[in-house]
């Protein structure tokens, strides 16, 4: 187990590379570099360019040098934490991140779990009561949620909630709670705010899922060791879920590698149409001023997060599934 | 196999249902099995419907893209009457619509106008247009006499009719999965290829690559890669820009599929046999192996268009995908973006339920395509 973690963290390495790679590149592709656009916004805006300040940010960006040298010395600042200058905030990236990241993981989260909570129990009831009312019920909803892209749904359930309740439902928290620091009233007042954008992140996912293991499920009820099983005696219930449901979370967990760039998308999009303080809406603007250092460390980190996500379900499924780990020692 | 074709038609009265199964080859196979599927022939009809009004949009949509009629803002749908204070018509008509200013909020309302009757036209000469930029034409699907509107779905914040809108905006939409799909095809066809079929290093390294790829949340790596496109760069060139941005993704699925075809087939003992004989690798790839997974690729195609199309739509959405005068569904969508106007005048969403037929259709359709490939069910 520890030799199988170990090699699936070392094959980790060549994946992040890659990744800062890609990032470094979104960085570089707007035309002209960050220290031009910086230049000019300063001179829209009507204030002096310091030629001692460009000197010394040229010099930090390494501007003047090859772009190979660039990413080096741009990876090498992320590594140690500093992932560069924001120009439109004119802060450091690493100070404008941080929370929005942390609220952009706990609703991707509780996403993940509201899909669970959701799709397994209905995937096991939809394949145990096959071709029922109930089944065809939940089948076409499942279609009609993984045809329905997130940000409709947002804009679907906004218009619907304003309508009738007169409600607007964006963001995370209550006007009053905003520019409050932490405290267990503001963390209440974010869990009554959460669980639209975790209905709307989710829903696509959980139809997802549902039709997986309704699909798996179905496929381990046909076989024989469930009749030999039954003819043997043993309760229905305890017969469901002591094999064949066990065998069938199986492919759910290992698909949670790519659910979870899927929920991390649908959050960025979601939280854009919700306005969420998450990271999504902050991308979409840095992306359209151009605020490359801050739109290349949104991309580098939810990229890495997602690579986490897959290494913890990849683990958790060898964990549970003893053919996965001997299989890959062999 | 002519001879034996020819055979079956010939005694096809004769030979029992069985034997028939029997000759009949792959493609007859899955087309009988995939007739079996209704929900996935409704679909075809569905998305026929819809690209045969993408494609003759101009000829559909009874007004043009950007054809303002100043007078009628957000005008709601106008229903379509087929009973008047006489009884029933067999030509169906609209009334006119009449227009006040609600003195206190200072919005316009709209109501029909009784005293007004315009029957709808089938065929009829309405404003000019050149179908695909080449022909001078007049003729619209439908429409109304000079002096009477139509707006089936409503106008937006210009007057422009939304139905009209929606039909051009079909043509981009649906046209730019089918070109998603085609460029992902060549690229997956191509490195999954060369992955299955050469093994070893090589395949190692490129699905590596493809498992790095698809474990990039998409969104924010298609929005980083459109704020690439220039914002002076001509209409048609950020459409393709935006195709090949979503294609970038679009070929890792593919390539899989390919490739794991590939893997499969290549230890059959007909490939051994065509070695033997001799064949070159160009030929046991195009002749022996390709129509082996060719319905593979088809199902996973079909199956990989609302991908894209939803992609475009998000992007457009948000402002950073295709932009005026282009307009597919998403650019529409982007009217819908604020809550208060969309309350005031839901009509603006009806985009949205074109997306979703669009995919659902597409689903269906790829899966009762998947059953009738799988020749194991």
């Amino acid at each position: 187990m520890i030799s199988y973690i170990a090699r699936r963290i070392l094959y980790m390495i060549p994946t992040l590379l890659v990744i800062s790679v890609i990032s470094f590149i979104l960085i570089q592709l707007p035309p002209g570099d960050y220290l031009t656009s910086y230049i000019a916004q300063l001179t829209e805006t009507g204030e002096s360019v310091d030629k001692a300040t460009i000197a010394s940010l040229k010099k930090r960006y390494g501007l003047d040098k090859p772009i190979y040298v660039q990413y080096f010395m741009w990876i090498k600042g992320v590594l140690q934490g500093d992932f560069g200058q924001s120009f439109e905030w004119n802060k450091p990236v690493g100070e404008l991140i941080w929370e929005r990241l942390s609220l952009t993981v706990i609703i991707s989260l509780f996403s993940l779990i509201f899909t669970y909570i959701v799709a397994i129990p209905i995937g096991i009831y939809s394949a145990t009561h096959q071709y029922s009312l109930a089944d065809y019920f939940f089948t076409s909803i499942g279609f009609l949620g993984l045809a329905t892209p997130n940000f409709l749904l947002a804009l679907v359930l906004m218009f619907l909630f304003y309508k009738y309740f007169g409600l607007s439902v964006g963001g995370l928290f209550s006007p009053e709670f905003i520019e409050a620091s932490w405290s267990w009233a503001k963390i209440l007042d974010m869990i009554n705010h959460m669980w639209i954008p975790v209905i709307v992140i989710g829903t696509a996912g959980t139809c997802g899922l549902i039709r997986i293991m309704r699909g798996t499920l179905l496929d381990e009820l046909r076989k024989q060791y469930v009749i030999t099983a039954r003819a043997k005696g043993v309760g229905e219930r305890k017969l469901l879920f002591k094999y064949p449901v066990r065998i069938a979370i199986n492919p759910i967990i290992s698909t949670i590698g790519w659910t979870l760039p899927q929920i991390i998308s649908g959050a960025t999009i979601t939280a854009i149409v919700l306005s969420l303080p998450t990271t999504g809406p902050l991308l979409l603007r840095s992306l359209m001023s151009q605020d490359m250092y801050l739109a290349g460390s949104f991309i580098l980190i939810l990229a890495t997060l997602t690579v986490i996500g897959t290494l913890i379900s990849d683990i958790l499924l060898a964990w549970l599934d003893p053919r996965i780990r001997y299989e890959r020692r062999l | 196999m002519k001879l034996l074709k020819k055979k079956a038609t010939l005694d096809k009265k004769t030979t029992s249902f069985e034997e028939e199964y029997y000759i009949a080859s792959q493609w007859q196979l899955m087309w009988r099995k995939f007739k079996k599927h209704k929900l996935a022939l409704g679909s075809i009809a569905v998305l026929v419907i819809l690209y045969l009004g993408g494609i003759f949009c101009e000829f559909v949509a009874p007004y043009g893209l950007e054809t303002r009629q100043i007078k009628y803002t957000y005008a709601p749908p106008q229903r379509i009457h087929f009973f008047d204070e006489k009884g029933f018509h067999i030509h169906p008509f609209v009334y006119g619509i009449k227009r006040r200013i609600d003195l206190e909020t200072l919005q316009k309302i709209y109501s029909e106008d009784k005293t007004k009757k315009y029957p709808i036209h089938f065929f009829t000469h309405g404003e000019k247009y050149k179908m695909w930029n080449l022909f001078p034409m007049d003729i619209h699907f439908f429409g109304v006499k000079e002096g009477g509107v139509i707006f089936l779905l409503g106008t937006d914040r210009m007057g422009r009719d939304m139905f009209s809108r929606i039909v051009y905006g079909a043509r981009i939409s649906l046209s730019i999965g089918l070109v998603g799909v085609f460029l992902s095809l060549v690229i997956g066809l191509t490195l999954g290829g060369i992955s299955g079929y050469l093994g070893g290093v090589t395949d190692t390294i490129l699905q590596r690559v493809i498992e790095i790829l698809r474990s990039f949340p998409t969104i924010p790596l298609w929005l980083a890669l459109s704020a690439a496109v220039p914002p002076q760069w001509p209409p048609l060139r950020v459409y393709f820009g935006i195709t090949v941005i979503l294609s970038f993704i679009g070929w890792t699925g593919l390539a899989r599929v390919v490739r794991g075809k590939l893997l499969a087939l290549r230890e059959e003992d007909f490939v051994m046999a065509a070695k033997i004989a001799g064949c070159k690798d160009t030929r046991i790839i195009g002749r022996h192996l390709l129509p082996g997974f060719l319905s593979y690729i088809i199902v996973s195609m079909t199956l990989s268009i609302p991908g894209m199309i939803l992609g475009e739509t998000s992007l457009s959405f948000l402002g950073l995908g295709l932009r005026p005068p282009i307009t597919s569904w998403g650019v529409l969508l982007k009217e819908a973006q604020n809550v208060r106007t969309v309350a005031l005048h839901p009509w603006l969403m009806i985009p949205v339920v074109f997306v979703i037929i669009t995919v659902l259709a597409f689903n269906f359709l790829g899966d009762g395509l998947r059953d009738a490939a799988d020749p194991y069910k």
